[in-house]
C-alpha cells in the first residue's frame, strides 16, 4: 500500500517532470503571460516541433537536442508571421477579438494535429539517442536518463530566459510592452514590433522544448490535447508573465501528478493538471507570484 | 403572436412533418444515419450560441455537456432500462444543473479564461467517468436498442424524428431568447460587461440562465446518441471535435441571429457527412479548421453576416 520509500521516490521524480513542464510552458509564459495573445495552440506548436525533431532523428541521425537547436530559427520565423496574422486580423481591429481570437488559435492547432496525422500517421513516434533508456540508480530509486537530460535543459533555458528579460535591452523591452503599451508608443518605440518579435522567441524556445518532449516520452498529434492542461496550468498558477513562478509552479504540478499517479493509478493522471487549473481558475485567478490587476 | 411567430410555427411543423414523412416513405437507412448527426449538430449549434454567441462567451465544453448527456442515457439504460424519453429528460435536467454548477464556478472569469476552463472541466469529468467501472470504464459499454413502437419500424428513424423534435424546441428557446430581455441583456453584457452591470444588467444571473438553457440542451442532444451508437466510451463521447465543430458551425453561421448556427450546421454537417463517406475523417477535420480559421478572420460575422451586407449592398444600390 502506502509507503515512505514510494512517496519519496515520487516527488523526486516529479520535481525532475516539474522541470520539464517549466520548459515547455516557458513559451506560453510569454505569449499568453506577457502578451496577453489567447496561445491555445501553443502545444499544438509544440508538438509541431517534436515531429520536427524526429524527423531530422529518423532521417539523418541527428541527436534530438541538436535537431531542436537546428530547427529554433525556422521557428521563430513562424513564430513572427503567426503574430503578424494574428495582430492583422484581431487585435487591429479590436472589439470581439477575444471570442474570434480563440476560435481562431483553436483552428490552427486543429489542422496542425490533422496535418501531422496526414504526414506522420496516428502511431507514436520516438527518437534515439545514446542517454534515452538509461537510469541512473541511487540506492532503490531508479532516475531515467532522459528526465535528467530534460531537467538539465529545462533548468538552462529557464535562467537563460530569466535573464535574457531582465538583463538584454529587448528583453526590458518586452516587459515594457507588456506593462504599458501605451507609454512605449509615445515614448517613440513601436510596440508591434516588440511584441512581434517576443511572440517570435516564445515560438523559437519551443524547439528545445519539443526535442525534450519527444526525449522523454513519445508523442502522438493528439498530444497538444492534455499539454493544453499541463501549460495553461503551469502558467496560470505562476501568475501571468513570471519565468522564476513558472518553475515553482511547473514543479508542483510534477510532484502532484507523479504522486497521484503512485497512488490511484495512470487512469487519473490526465484529471490532474486539468483540475488543479480549474481550482486555481477559480479560486486565486491571478496566480501564486502574479501580479494583481 | 405576430406575423413572424406564425411563420414560424408554421415552418417549424411543416419541418416535423417532412421528418415524419420521411421515416414513412424512405426504405433505405443511411439517410436517417447521416440525417441524425446532422440535426444533432443543429441542436449543439443552437444551444451552444445561446451562450457563445449573444452573450459571447466561447465554451469549449461541449464535449463535457454532450458526453454528460450520452452517459446519463447508458446509466438510465443499463440501471433500470429506461425508456428513451425519460433519458432525454433526465439528461436535460442534469445538464441544467451541470450547467448551473459550472456557470458558477467558470462564468466570473473573461475571455479566454472562461473557454480554458471549460476544457478543464470537460477532462476532469471525463476522467471521471473513464473511472467508473458502472458504466464500462475507459474499455466502453455496448448496448442493446429496445424494441421500437410505431409508427416507426426501425429505431434509428425514430431517433431520427426525436432529434428533429429537439431541434424544433431548441431553436424555439433560443428564438425566444433573443427576442426577449434576457437576449437584450446578453448582448449588452458582450458589448460591454462593466457598463451593461453599472447600468443595472444583472450580468452574472443572465449569464447563469443563458448557461443552464445551452447545458441542459446540449445534454438532451447527447442523450439518443447512446442508443443511436449502441456503443459509448469516453474518449470519444467527450471527444473535443464535438466543442471544435459546434464552435466552428456557430461562427461560420453567424451568431447574430438564431438562423445562423442551424446555416452553419447544416452545412458543415452535410460537407463532413460527404467527406467523411468519400475521403476519410481527418481531411473532414481538416476542411473543418481551415473553414473556421477562414471564416474567423476573413468573415467575422458568419453567413448571416455576408447575407446582411448584400442585402445593404443592394438596397443602397436601389436608393
Amino acid at each position: 500500500m502506502f509507503s515512505f520509500d514510494l512517496l519519496l521516490d515520487a516527488v523526486a521524480i516529479g520535481v525532475l517532470l516539474g522541470c520539464f513542464y517549466a520548459a515547455v510552458s516557458l513559451g506560453l509564459s510569454l505569449s499568453f503571460g506577457l502578451l496577453d495573445v489567447p496561445h491555445v495552440a501553443h502545444p499544438a506548436f509544440l508538438v509541431m516541433a517534436s515531429y520536427g525533431v524526429y524527423f531530422l532523428n529518423e532521417n539523418y541521425g541527428i541527436d534530438p537536442l541538436l535537431a531542436g537547436l537546428l530547427i529554433t530559427p525556422l521557428l521563430f520565423v513562424f513564430g513572427l508571421v503567426a503574430y503578424r496574422i494574428y495582430y492583422e486580423t484581431f487585435e487591429k481591429r479590436g472589439s470581439d477579438a477575444g471570442v474570434r481570437g480563440i476560435a481562431f488559435f483553436f483552428g490552427v492547432a486543429f489542422i496542425i494535429e490533422v496535418l501531422l496525422i496526414l504526414q506522420f500517421g496516428v502511431d507514436q513516434r520516438s527518437v534515439t539517442a545514446s542517454y534515452i533508456g538509461k537510469a541512473w540508480r541511487i540506492g532503490d530509486m531508479r532516475i531515467p536518463f532522459r528526465l535528467l537530460v530534460a531537467f538539465a535543459v529545462a533548468a538552462a533555458l529557464t535562467i537563460l530566459l530569466t535573464l535574457y528579460l531582465s538583463r538584454t535591452f529587448m528583453g526590458r523591452a518586452i516587459r515594457a510592452v507588456a506593462q504599458d503599451q501605451e507609454a512605449l508608443r509615445l515614448m517613440g518605440a513601436n510596440p508591434i514590433r516588440i511584441k512581434q518579435w517576443a511572440f517570435g522567441i516564445a515560438t523559437a524556445v519551443l524547439g528545445i522544448a519539443g526535442a525534450l518532449l519527444i526525449i522523454v516520452a513519445p508523442v502522438e498529434p493528439t498530444l497538444d490535447r492534455s499539454y493544453i492542461g499541463r501549460t495553461f496550468c503551469v502558467v496560470v498558477m505562476a501568475g501571468l508573465g513570471s519565468m522564476a513562478g513558472t518553475l515553482v509552479a511547473a514543479i508542483i504540478l510534477g510532484v502532484a501528478e507523479t504522486i497521484v499517479l503512485t497512488l490511484f493509478g495512470a487512469s487519473w493522471a490526465p484529471a490532474v493538471s486539468f483540475g488543479m487549473l480549474l481550482a486555481v481558475l477559480a479560486v486565486r485567478p491571478q496566480g501564486l507570484f502574479g501580479r494583481r490587476s | 403572436m405576430n406575423r413572424n411567430g406564425i411563420l414560424f410555427w408554421i415552418g417549424a411543423t411543416l419541418f416535423l412533418a417532412a421528418a415524419l414523412l420521411m421515416t414513412q416513405v424512405i426504405g433505405n437507412q443511411y439517410p436517417f444515419f447521416a440525417g441524425y448527426v446532422i440535426l444533432q449538430f443543429v441542436v449543439l449549434a443552437v444551444a451552444w450560441s445561446i451562450l457563445g454567441g449573444y452573450a459571447g462567451y466561447v465554451n469549449f465544453g461541449t464535449s463535457a455537456f454532450f458526453g454528460v448527456g450520452v452517459y446519463t442515457a447508458v446509466f438510465l439504460a443499463k440501471a433500470f432500462g429506461a425508456p428513451l424519453a425519460v433519458q432525454i429528460a433526465t439528461a436535460a435536467a442534469i445538464g441544467a444543473l451541470m450547467g448551473f454548477v459550472l456557470g458558477l464556478l467558470t462564468l466570473r472569469m473573461q475571455g479566454i479564461f472562461f473557454s480554458i476552463a471549460t476544457i478543464a472541466a470537460t477532462i476532469v469529468i471525463e476522467t471521471t467517468v473513464t473511472n467508473w467501472r458502472y458504466v464500462g470504464g475507459a474499455a466502453g459499454i455496448q448496448l442493446q436498442r429496445p424494441m421500437v413502437t410505431a409508427p416507426f419500424d426501425n429505431y434509428v428513424q425514430m431517433l431520427f424524428f426525436v432529434q428533429a423534435l429537439l431541434v424544433v424546441l431548441a431553436v424555439a428557446i433560443s428564438r425566444y431568447i433573443q427576442n426577449s430581455w434576457i437576449g437584450h441583456g446578453l448582448k449588452a453584457l458582450r458589448d460591454d460587461e462593466l457598463a451593461a452591470e453599472c447600468t443595472g444588467v444583472p450580468t452574472l444571473r443572465l449569464k447563469l440562465v443563458a448557461c443552464v438553457i445551452s447545458g441542459a440542451l446540449m445534454c438532451a442532444a447527447g442523450a439518443p446518441a447512446a442508443m443511436y451508437l449502441q456503443y459509448a466510451d469516453p474518449s470519444s463521447a467527450f471527444n473535443l471535435n464535438y466543442s471544435v465543430s459546434v464552435l466552428a458551425m456557430s461562427l461560420i453561421g453567424g451568431t447574430a441571429h438564431w438562423a445562423g448556427p442551424i446555416i452553419g450546421a447544416i452545412l458543415l454537417g452535410a460537407t463532413q457527412q460527404l467527406l467523411t463517406v468519400t475521403i476519410s475523417s481527418e481531411v473532414n477535420v481538416l476542411v473543418l479548421g481551415v473553414m473556421l480559421v477562414l471564416f474567423v478572420v476573413a468573415a467575422p460575422q458568419g453567413i448571416i453576416g455576408l447575407i446582411r451586407k448584400v442585402r445593404r449592398h443592394r438596397s443602397e444600390g436601389e436608393a
